[in-house]
């Protein structure tokens, strides 16, 4: 268990108020001069030790993408951009870094674009957060005035300008290149990579994308070091992580754990556990609804962190926790999950634009129990053409959770799709040429 | 990408005031100045609430010009993302949440309060012509589910009684407090609120 001092996030729930002045009590901007001028490389070396993996739900090392960084600045200028796009289902931890602790985060932006040499950072934050968005803005104007960022900012002679920019209400636009890309003022859809946005980003600068979390955390690791940070977890997998868990726990909640933590003890001790007990439940999404569920007998013994979740053919994503009883139709649950996929599609590639809708609709039939035998062979095969033949990640996000439906629950399925086809007509098809394709 | 229909009865001309010609200038310093398309989005929010919450066609062709950008582009923008109303909707614009973690929790109830409340269907005026509602995608405050996004705030830990209150506050002009409706603390385990004095919401 997380011991109380090691918590990054003190205010997560504001008993402790989020001004200026409340989080400079809680050691925020603490030496924040000395360390940045420790230099660049010593703070992307520390960020190095301590291990620290990307928080947005791909978990790529944080110090080794600020390293693909040029190391000078040539003709073009660096951007810092912050993902504050938090949108998938199940997670709502930036929302709280944003009006609780957004000095941090604040913080966290001046000693990464130091580290990565950019003078202007832009946050991108979903339009829904409207709200969160205007106490961070109050944050940044009160961080201005005591001269913390801006022209020579805390005394350190950098320049450092923070920028917000709302998005409007588009899934997509969590995904790095396509925020850059509705940042520029376009619709966004992802890009091509390579080239990564390190190299060529934001108008066609290199640019470092982070999310809130990671950029918040940072300012903490530096002031203790990264061997504390990295001494907390388990190896590759260290530090303190904010899980979300909601669905059918007692009372839905955030909370700050060491990675690694059981996921029993988390829904047990903070959730107040399943709705209807323990034995009660039925699955659980353990990182946001993009990656596969999880099955009870799965979730008895799982450690919530990266590697142990891969393992386990899932993975910790953003580490919202959906927990899903047994008074609930699975069926439903993940028809409902296809359908925000559907939704949220950006239609540029065609096995994502047509597949989701199909993965949709099967899965809404099946759900009423008017699913064919052969659909659900079908809905298989068109999670396979999804996932991997898509320009980003969401192909993977729309098609694993249905893959991990298919894994654990087929037989439950497949008593429920039992009806015939509509049209029963024989296997030749006409006009298919290679007609041993069709032979098992 | 959502399905969005332009309204039937356009105004012909569009104008930022004097005053919000103004932001738009403070939103134009925030990027570089070769890329000026980047205030395309800003600047529809703009448009949004200087006309009621809604676009007309004839501000985004305004848009265009200022930024010099072809209208189809613009029209591109205000198409791809959902937030930007290209119909006039309700002075109180309820937006309810039913992806999973929200529907595990009740949200189809709250649907149904809407359907019964406001209008039978989605994105039509109530008969007051106050309120209007739509079903969205997650709006991220899972563990405050279910909730609804009522023109900026959010209302959460919703039940059937507590949603039937606000969606009457509304259609009566008379907004109640946005926040929690559980009487906890943002999203905070319940125990620990009680331990501390908890008040409403943050």
């Amino acid at each position: 268990m997380l011991k109380e001092e090691d918590k990054i996030f003190k205010n997560l729930y504001n008993n402790l108020g989020s001004s200026i002045e409340d989080s400079i009590k809680r050691d925020d901007w603490l030496n924040t001069k000395d360390i940045i001028s420790k230099g660049s490389e010593w703070i992307i070396n520390e960020i190095k030790i301590s291990e620290l993996r990307g928080r947005g739900g791909a978990g790529f090392p944080t110090g080794v993408k600020w390293s693909f960084a040029p190391k000078k600045i040539g003709s073009r200028p660096h951007y810092l951009v912050i993902n504050a796009d938090e949108s998938e289902p199940g997670t709502c931890k930036d929302r709280d870094i944003m009006r609780f602790e957004p000095q941090k985060l604040i913080e966290g932006c001046l000693i990464s674009s130091f580290a990565v040499n950019a003078h202007v950072c832009y946050i991108y934050i979903r339009g829904e957060y409207f709200n969160e968005g205007q106490i961070l803005q109050n944050a940044i104007d009160e961080a201005y005035k005591k001269n913390f960022i801006g022209k020579n900012a805390c005394g350190t002679e950098w320049d450092l300008d923070i920028y917000i920019h709302y998005g409007a209400g588009a899934y997509i636009c969590g995904e790095e290149t396509a925020l850059l890309e509705s940042l520029e003022g376009n619709k966004g859809q992802p890009r091509l990579k390579p080239p990564f946005p390190a190299l060529v980003g934001l108008y066609g600068c290199p640019t470092i994308v982070n999310n809130v979390e990671t950029i918040a955390v940072i300012p903490t690791i530096l002031r203790r070091g990264g061997k504390w940070f990295s001494s907390i977890g388990r190896p590759k997998n260290t530090g303190t992580k904010i899980f979300c868990i909601s669905g059918n726990v007692k009372t839905p909640c955030n909370v700050e754990e060491a990675m690694g933590v059981s996921l029993k003890e988390l829904i047990e001790k903070y959730a107040g556990g399943v709705e209807g007990g323990w034995n009660n439940l039925q699955a659980v999404i353990p990182g946001g609804s993009s990656m596969p569920l999880i099955p009870k007998d799965v979730c008895e013994t799982i450690k919530m962190d990266f590697d142990s979740l891969v393992a386990a053919k899932s993975g910790l994503g953003t580490a919202a926790i959906i927990v899903i009883n047994k008074d609930e139709d699975i069926l439903k649950c993940m028809a409902r999950i296809a359908k925000f996929y559907k939704h949220e599609s950006c239609g540029q590639c065609t096995p994502c634009r047509e597949g989701v809708g199909w993965m949709w609709r099967i899965l809404e039939r099946a759900a009423k129990g008017e699913a064919t035998k052969n659909d659900i062979d079908l809905l298989s095969d068109v999670t396979k053409q999804i996932e991997g033949h898509t320009i980003c990640a969401f192909g993977e996000g729309s098609a694993w959770p249905v893959q991990g439906l298919l894994r654990h629950f087929r037989k439950e399925i497949d008593k429920r799709c039992f009806s015939d086809p509509l049209i029963k007509k024989k296997r030749d098809i006409p006009y298919l040429v290679d007609q041993h394709l069709l032979e098992k | 990408m959502s399905l969005k229909k332009i309204h039937d009865n356009q105004p012909d001309k569009f104008e930022f005031t004097s005053k919000n010609m103004e932001l738009v200038k403070n939103i134009l310093k925030k990027y570089p100045e070769n890329r000026k398309k980047s205030a395309v989005m800003p600047l529809l929010y703009l448009a949004q609430s200087q006309n009621e919450n809604w676009i007309p066609l004839a501000a985004l062709k305004y848009i265009g010009k200022l930024l010099s950008m072809p209208y189809i582009n613009v029209y591109e923008i205000a198409t791809f993302y959902t937030m930007y109303n290209l119909s006039p909707v309700g002075k109180y614009y309820v937006q309810v949440c039913t992806t999973s973690p929200c529907m595990l929790r009740g949200s189809n109830e709250i649907l149904k309060i809407c359907e019964k409340k406001i209008s039978k269907n989605q994105n039509t005026l109530s008969e007051n012509g106050l309120c209007s509602w739509t079903e969205v995608e997650c709006l991220g405050a899972c563990v405050n589910a279910p909730m609804m996004q009522v023109n900026k705030d959010y209302y959460e830990d919703l039940d059937k009684n507590s949603a039937e209150r606000i969606l009457d506050g509304f259609m009566q002009d008379d907004p109640l407090k946005p926040g929690s409706y559980r009487n906890r603390k943002s999203s905070a385990p319940d125990n620990i609120t009680n331990k501390k004095n908890g008040s409403n919401n943050a």
